[in-house]
């Protein structure tokens, strides 16, 4: 699946960040399955008995998504760190460019009265945009087909909405604990480092979570009734001001830095309850080898293309979203195979109460006067999304069956 | 029967091991760790004596897998007939260079101060030895590729897979079974292209796993390609091309996976 970079970076590339986050989930489960831990804000997998939280984004309560531009990225970060501070959990930030203080106080305000049944699965959307569900007069094809889940689908119970227009109050926030990790205040003047296969800003980062999971006991020494989730948010790794050069050389000195503390981080998270948001500035990663790595040391990576600042902003075809989600991975934690969702065109856009991700559908093409060049472009994104097999592509290419 | 259509096609069979046998996985836009909980729990109904290193998941992971492949881990490992590393467990300690330094730990290159995998070798040295009830000897990596990310050089993960197959191969007559995830540009020369390559001409049966060339699709999730030697008295020598070769496509479930024929899902069928 070819994550499709078509947006062109004129002016400065730090204020368009192209970043994907990836998630970490635990697989820390208790041995008794007859007791069920409850830990508010988290819920039991039916399919393999992991504890799932939800990230704050009802829609991502499974899969994390990644924008190209920090600003849909950024925001999905605190919509993540907001939900653990609504459910009570423990918030770890850990930053390197802005200060993690001012993150937090930037998260944004949970809606807290209830939401009316019909405007909560934002993950359902039928394949059509008829109001009438019963019969479909046009598109009757589309009738038979299940509605379309994006395997994200979940209950209003289960996660919070949020107005991104308002920010959380304090009080809100301060009832929470809340720990940061801020590079420049951590890397001592000198480093004396030796050779290691990371770095001393991941190595400090890492040591951090790992001393934060031994006092608080989210390895599974804290009593049973004071257990909680520790949620991790870690923004923008991999950039310079990581200390790392993977952003700045096809051919990184420090190469393996990244993917050995994800590898660490993966090794806490196995064995403790917490889970992790990662960012990570992909567009600015030259060498592809290295984000692929970073992909597969993770659980689920979802990438956002956002279509500010490209020529897709105004093309018509895309006017209902602000950018394109792409599925790079999804997780298949103790078990055989993993929850696929039907497809992986996927879009987003950002709405004042509700970041709602849908199965992306392009408007039918009704016009006989339409020009050619647009039907070019209808396949030509269709082939950039590498849709399923039979899609509105035009191309000649050979289909295998 | 954990995979019908292919145990057929290769021979495979709890009642029949081939000996001496040099199994590589890989896959590119897929995941072949379906392929590796299969092997792991056909191995071990086998009554091998297995030494399995996990490097990417935990060892509750590959249980909960094995079991709803029939086959229980736990119980394995404390009778003695699988011995397990969970490169999971150690692996801060070692990054974070807590501890002492030492030859004993199998993990022991993530601290930086080794450059090859002596301490990972001998600790397969020491599970694979020792004839008892279990036999022959399998040593299975999951996977191989990781290494990479952690900064060890693509000649001593071919130095370390040369010294495994010696012993386990040749002086044990027993199967190995490893894992290399590459990424989709095959012309990329560097790391998991190089060692893939390298490994191809070292094995005697290769699986490859790829994601379908037309797109993502819910029912069939990818295709397989195994190429193999001939094997038998007009067969080429250890040196021998993998000439034999089939394509099939497979669909991994709750408890197993299904191959078929190209165009034959029933998805689509």
């Amino acid at each position: 699946m070819n994550m499709a970079m078509s947006v062109s970076n004129t002016g400065e590339r730090r204020s368009q960040q192209n970043t994907r986050p990836a998630c970490n989930t635990t697989s820390f489960q208790k041995k008794s399955r007859s007791k069920l831990v409850s830990i508010p804000g988290t819920r039991p997998s039916v399919q393999n008995g992991q504890l799932i939280v939800s990230t704050g984004v009802t829609s991502l309560d499974y899969v994390i998504e990644e924008d190209k531009y920090d600003s849909y990225s950024r925001m999905l970060l605190k919509y993540f760190l907001a939900e653990g501070v609504v459910c009570g959990h423990h918030v770890f930030l850990g930053s390197a460019r802005d200060p993690p203080d001012e993150i937090m106080q930037d998260l944004p305000a949970p809606i807290l009265d209830d939401i009316p049944s019909n405007a909560v699965n934002m993950g359902q959307v039928t394949a059509c945009d008829s109001e009438d569900q019963g019969s479909m007069k046009i598109a009757w094809r589309y009738q038979n087909l299940p509605k379309v889940q994006t395997a994200l689908a979940s209950s209003s119970r289960f996660g919070h909405y949020y107005d991104a227009s308002k920010t959380m109050a304090r009080e809100l926030r301060e009832a929470v604990k809340c720990s940061t990790f801020f590079l420049p205040h951590e890397l001592p003047a000198e480093s004396h480092a030796e050779p290691s296969p990371i770095s001393e800003a991941y190595r400090l980062l890492l040591r951090s979570i790992q001393e934060l999971i031994r006092q608080e006991g989210f390895d599974g020494t804290a009593p049973q009734k004071s257990r909680n989730i520790l949620r991790i948010g870690l923004h923008s790794l991999g950039s310079p001001l990581w200390a790392d050069d993977i952003c700045c050389e096809e051919k990184p000195t420090q190469a393996s830095s990244l993917t050995s503390f994800l590898y660490g981080l993966r090794a806490l998270l196995r064995s403790s309850l917490c889970t992790c948001m990662v960012t990570v500035p992909s567009h600015l990663i030259q060498n592809r080898a290295i984000m692929d790595r970073v992909t597969r040391l993770c659980d689920t990576a979802i990438a956002l293309e956002s279509f500010r600042g490209s020529e897709r902003e105004t093309n018509p075809l895309y006017k209902d979203y602000h950018g394109l989600l792409h599925v790079k991975q999804t997780p298949h934690l103790n078990c055989l195979v993993c929850e696929a969702p039907d497809t992986k065109d996927l879009a987003f856009k950002l709405k004042r109460k509700q970041f709602s991700i849908e199965r992306l559908h392009l408007p039918p093409d009704l016009s006989d006067t339409v020009s050619r060049s647009s039907k070019a472009d209808v396949a030509e994104s269709a082939r950039l999304l590498s849709s399923a097999c039979g899609g509105l592509a035009t191309s000649n290419k050979h289909l295998d069956f | 029967m954990m995979l019908p259509d292919l145990g057929s096609l290769l021979g495979f069979s709890t009642e029949k091991i081939e000996k001496g046998d040099f199994i590589l996985l890989s896959d590119r836009n897929a995941d072949a760790s379906f392929l590796i909980n299969h092997f792991l729990s056909l191995y071990l109904r086998a009554g091998c004596k297995v030494c399995f290193l996990g490097l990417v998941q935990s060892f509750s992971h590959y249980s909960a897998v094995a079991l709803r492949l029939g086959v229980n881990l736990v119980q394995a490992r404390e009778q003695g007939q699988l011995v397990f590393l969970e490169g999971l467990k150690d692996s801060v300690g070692q990054l974070l260079q807590q501890g002492p330094d030492s030859e004993a730990y199998p993990m022991g290159f993530l601290r930086g101060s080794q450059t090859d995998l002596r301490s990972l070798f001998r600790f397969v040295q020491r599970s694979v030895g020792g004839a008892g009830e279990w036999s022959p000897s399998i040593l299975l990596v999951d996977d191989l590729s990781v290494l990479l990310s952690l900064g060890v050089s693509v000649e001593a993960i071919l130095d370390f897979s040369h010294y495994c197959r010696t012993t386990v191969c040749h002086q044990l007559q027993g199967n190995m079974v490893m894992l290399v995830r590459v990424g989709e540009d095959e012309d990329d020369e560097e790391g998991p292209e190089l060692l893939l390559k390298a490994l191809t001409h070292q094995c005697s049966l290769a699986l490859s796993i790829q994601g379908l060339p037309t797109g993502y699709c819910r029912d069939i999730h990818g295709q397989v390609e195994v190429r193999w030697k001939e094997r038998g008295p007009g067969a080429a020598g250890p040196g021998g091309a993998l000439a034999q070769k089939k394509l099939l496509q497979y669909k991994v479930h709750d408890k197993g996976v299904s191959f078929f024929a190209r165009g034959t899902s029933s998805a689509v069928l």
